[in-house]
C-alpha cells in the first residue's frame, strides 16, 4: 500500500532527512499502521459532521492592548545563532 | 514527625502551617531521596535542588511572619519536562531541545508558584509525550518503582515514578490520550486528567492541541483533588480555556458518597482482552461500590472500537503541524549549519539529528493524513469518528452519573517487550483514548494488586465535561473503602528501593 518512494516523499515533505535503513524500516511499520486505522472510514458516513475540537468555541479574542513582549536578550540566549540582534539563519536564497 | 517522605501532601501542608516541621526539612529530604534512588529510577532529567530550597525558604519566612499558607504550601513536586520553567531545562524528553531553557514559565508552573508549592525537578517522559512506556525518551527510560525491569508507563512515566518511588508527594502530568492515567495505573498512584479547557495549556508544549490537557497526580485522592484545584481555571492567555468556575474536587473528596448515584460500565469496554488479574481487580471494585450504595448499570458505547483508529489520525496530524515549530531556527539543536547547506537543508538535517524513531514515525503519519488525496479518508473521516464518540458519551451520560472501567488491559509489561511494535504499545490506550476525544474528565486510581504478578491494577472513572468534581467523589469512597479493608494505602506495598 505506501511505498518507500511514498515514505521517502513524506520525509521530504516532513523536512526529514532520512536515511537508507530508516527509509525501509518505517515503509513496513507505517503500513501495518496505516491499514489498522483505515477503518475509521467504516463509520464515517456523510451525515455525520467532523468535530475537530472537543468544546465548541468560536473565535477567542482579548482586548487590543499593547503588552511589552519577551525580553530580546532571553531570546537571544535561547537561540543556535544570534548576530546584530537578530536570529541568524542559513542561506534561504540559492546563488544562482 | 518522622518519615517524611511517605506523608501525604494533605498531611506535609499541615505539619508546615503548624510550625511542626519546616519547608526546607521538607525539601531536603525529598532531594535527599531522590539522591539516594533515582540512578536506579531515573524518574527526573533535571533536579532544580537550589530553586526548591530557595522556594521553601520563602515558604518558612512567609510563615514566621504570620502570614496565611495555602492548603499546599511548601508541598514539593515533580513537574513533567514538557511543561516550560523559565530559566530551567526543558526538554519534552528531546535531544532537539537539550539545553534549551525556556525564557517564560507555563501557566501551569506560574499558578503552582502563587500556590507554594515546591518545584523539585522535570521528570522523564516519552518524547514530545509520545508513548506509553517512557522508553521513547532521548535520555534512556524510566523504570517503574515496584519492579525495576518494568516500565512505569508512559509518556508520563517520570512523574508517576517520581510518586511511587516517594521522591515526590506530589507531581503535574499531561494526557493526550492517557498519558497521565496509564503511568498512575501501573505505578499503583492516583493521576486525573481534566476536563478539556479546565487547565489552562500555556507553556505546556503542544503535541496534539485539541487533546492535550494537563492535570494533577498523587499518591491519594484527596492530594490529587487539592493540586487539581491548584492549577486549575480559566486563564486569557489560552484561547481555549473554559471561562467558568472550576467545580469544587476539594468538597468531593472529603464528600467520598456514592449512595443512590448510577455508575456505568461501558460493553465496550469490558470482556475480552484484560489480564485475569485485570479483570478480577475491576470486578471486586465494581462490587464494593455497589455496596457503598451506587447501582451498576451497563451501557454501550458502540462507535468506541473506532477511537485507537481516529486517534492515531488525529493525533499525527496535529502533532506534525505542532513540530514544525522545531526547525532549529530560533530555538534548541541546529545541524548542519556549514555555510554550504541552505536553510531547508539545515532544518532536515536538525530535525533528523534532533527526533528519535518514534517521533518521526508519527510525524510522517500525519503528513500523510493531511496530503491532499488522503485527507477526506483519513482525517475527515478521524474527525467524523470523533463525532460519533462525543455521542456515545452523550448517551451514556443520559443514563449514568460516571463511566467505569480498567485503565489498562495490563499491569506493568517488561522494559523493551513492546518498543519497536508500535501498534502492540498503542493498544496499551485503549480505553483512555475516547475521553480524550470526547474532552471529558477522567480518573485512574489503584484497586489492588493483580495476583498473579503482584503488580498495581488501576481503574478509571470517567465524567461529562465539568464532571470532574464526580471523579473525586467516587474515587475517595472507592479509595476510603479499600482502605477500610487493607488498613493501607496499596502504594505502601511498593519495595522500599
Amino acid at each position: 500500500m505506501i511505498t518507500r518512494d511514498e515514505v521517502a516523499h513524506l520525509a521530504r515533505l516532513a523536512r526529514l532527512e532520512l536515511t537508507e535503513t530508516e527509509l525501509d524500516h518505517y515503509a513496513g511499520q507505517l503500513d501495518v499502521i496505516l491499514q489498522s486505522v483505515a477503518r475509521v472510514s467504516e463509520v464515517a458516513g456523510a451525515d455525520v459532521p467532523p468535530t475537530s475540537h472537543p468544546i465548541p468555541m468560536q473565535n477567542v479574542y482579548r482586548d487590543d492592548i499593547a503588552r511589552p513582549s519577551l525580553p530580546r536578550e532571553d531570546l537571544a540566549a535561547g537561540a543556535p545563532a544570534w548576530e546584530d540582534d537578530r536570529f541568524r539563519v542559513p542561506r534561504i536564497l540559492d546563488e544562482e | 514527625m518522622s518519615d517524611l517522605i511517605r506523608q501525604s501532601a494533605a498531611t506535609l501542608a499541615s505539619a508546615i502551617a503548624e510550625g511542626e516541621v519546616s519547608a526546607v526539612d521538607v525539601a531536603q529530604a525529598h532531594l535527599d531521596r531522590i539522591t539516594a534512588v533515582d540512578e536506579r529510577v531515573h524518574a527526573f532529567l533535571h533536579v532544580t535542588a537550589e530553586s526548591a530550597i530557595a522556594q521553601a525558604k520563602a515558604v518558612d519566612a512567609k510563615r514566621a511572619s504570620g502570614d496565611t499558607l495555602g492548603p499546599l504550601a511548601g508541598v514539593p513536586l515533580a513537574l513533567k519536562d514538557i511543561l516550560a520553567m523559565k530559566g530551567e531545562p526543558t526538554t519534552c524528553g528531546s535531544k532537539i531541545l537539550e539545553g534549551w531553557r525556556p525564557p517564560y514559565d507555563a501557566t501551569v508552573v506560574e499558578r503552582l508558584r502563587a500556590n507554594d508549592i515546591v518545584i523539585l525537578g522535570k521528570t522523564n517522559m516519552d518524547e514530545f509525550a509520545m508513548g506509553s512506556s517512557t522508553e521513547h525518551s532521548a535520555y534512556g527510560p524510566t523504570r517503574n518503582p515496584w519492579d525495576l525491569d518494568r516500565i512505569p508507563g508512559g509518556s508520563g512515566g517520570g512523574s508517576a515514578a517520581a510518586l511511587a518511588a516517594f521522591e515526590a508527594p506530589l507531581a503535574i502530568g499531561t494526557d493526550t490520550g492517557g498519558s497521565i492515567r496509564q503511568p498512575a495505573s501501573v505505578t499503583g498512584t492516583v493521576g486525573t486528567k481534566p476536563t478539556y479547557g479546565a487547565v489552562s495549556r500555556y507553556g505546556l508544549v503542544a503535541l496534539a492541541s485539541s487533546l492535550d490537557q494537563a492535570g494533577p497526580c498523587a499518591r491519594n485522592v484527596l492530594d490529587t483533588a487539592l493540586l487539581h484545584a491548584a492549577i486549575a481555571g480559566h486563564d486569557p492567555r489560552d484561547s481555549t480555556s473554559i471561562n467558568a468556575a472550576v467545580p469544587d474536587v476539594v468538597a468531593a473528596a472529603r464528600r467520598a458518597d456514592v449512595r443512590g448515584m448510577r455508575i456505568g460500565i461501558v460493553k465496550e469496554l469490558s470482556g475480552d482482552g484484560y489480564q485475569s488479574g485485570v479483570a478480577q481487580r475491576f470486578t471486586e471494585a465494581l462490587a464494593i461500590l455497589e455496596h457503598l450504595g451506587a447501582e451498576i448499570v451497563e451501557v454501550s458505547c458502540p462507535h468506541f472500537e473506532y477511537a485507537l483508529g481516529a486517534y492515531y489520525l488525529i493525533l499525527p496530524s496535529e502533532a506534525s503541524s505542532n513540530l514544525a515549530r522545531f526547525d532549529g531556527m530560533r530555538y534548541g539543536l541546529r545541524a548542519g549549519d556549514d555555510g554550504q547547506h541552505s536553510v531547508e537543508q539545515v532544518m532536515a538535517l536538525t530535525r533528523e539529528a534532533g527526533f528519535g524513531p518514534e517521533v518521526k514515525r508519527r510525524i510522517m503519519l500525519g503528513t500523510y493524513a493531511l496530503s491532499s488525496g488522503y485527507y477526506d479518508a483519513y482525517y475527515g473521516s478521524a474527525q467524523k469518528v470523533r463525532t460519533l464518540i462525543g455521542r456515545d458519551f452523550e448517551s451514556a451520560f443520559d443514563q449514568v452519573d460516571v463511566l467505569v472501567s480498567p485503565t489498562c488491559p495490563t499491569t506493568a509489561f517488561k522494559i523493551g517487550e513492546k518498543v519497536d511494535d508500535p501498534l502492540a504499545m498503542y493498544l496499551n490506550d485503549v480505553a483512555t483514548i475516547p475521553i480524550n476525544l470526547a474532552g471529558n474528565a477522567a480518573m485512574s486510581l489503584p484497586v489492588g494488586l493483580a495476583p498473579e504478578d503482584g503488580l498495581p491494577v488501576g481503574l478509571q472513572i470517567i465524567a461529562p465535561p465539568m464532571g470532574d468534581d464526580r471523579l473525586y467523589n467516587v474515587g475517595a469512597a472507592l479509595e476510603g473503602a479499600l482502605v477500610d479493608r487493607i488498613g493501607h494505602l496499596f502504594i505502601e506495598e511498593a519495595p522500599a528501593l
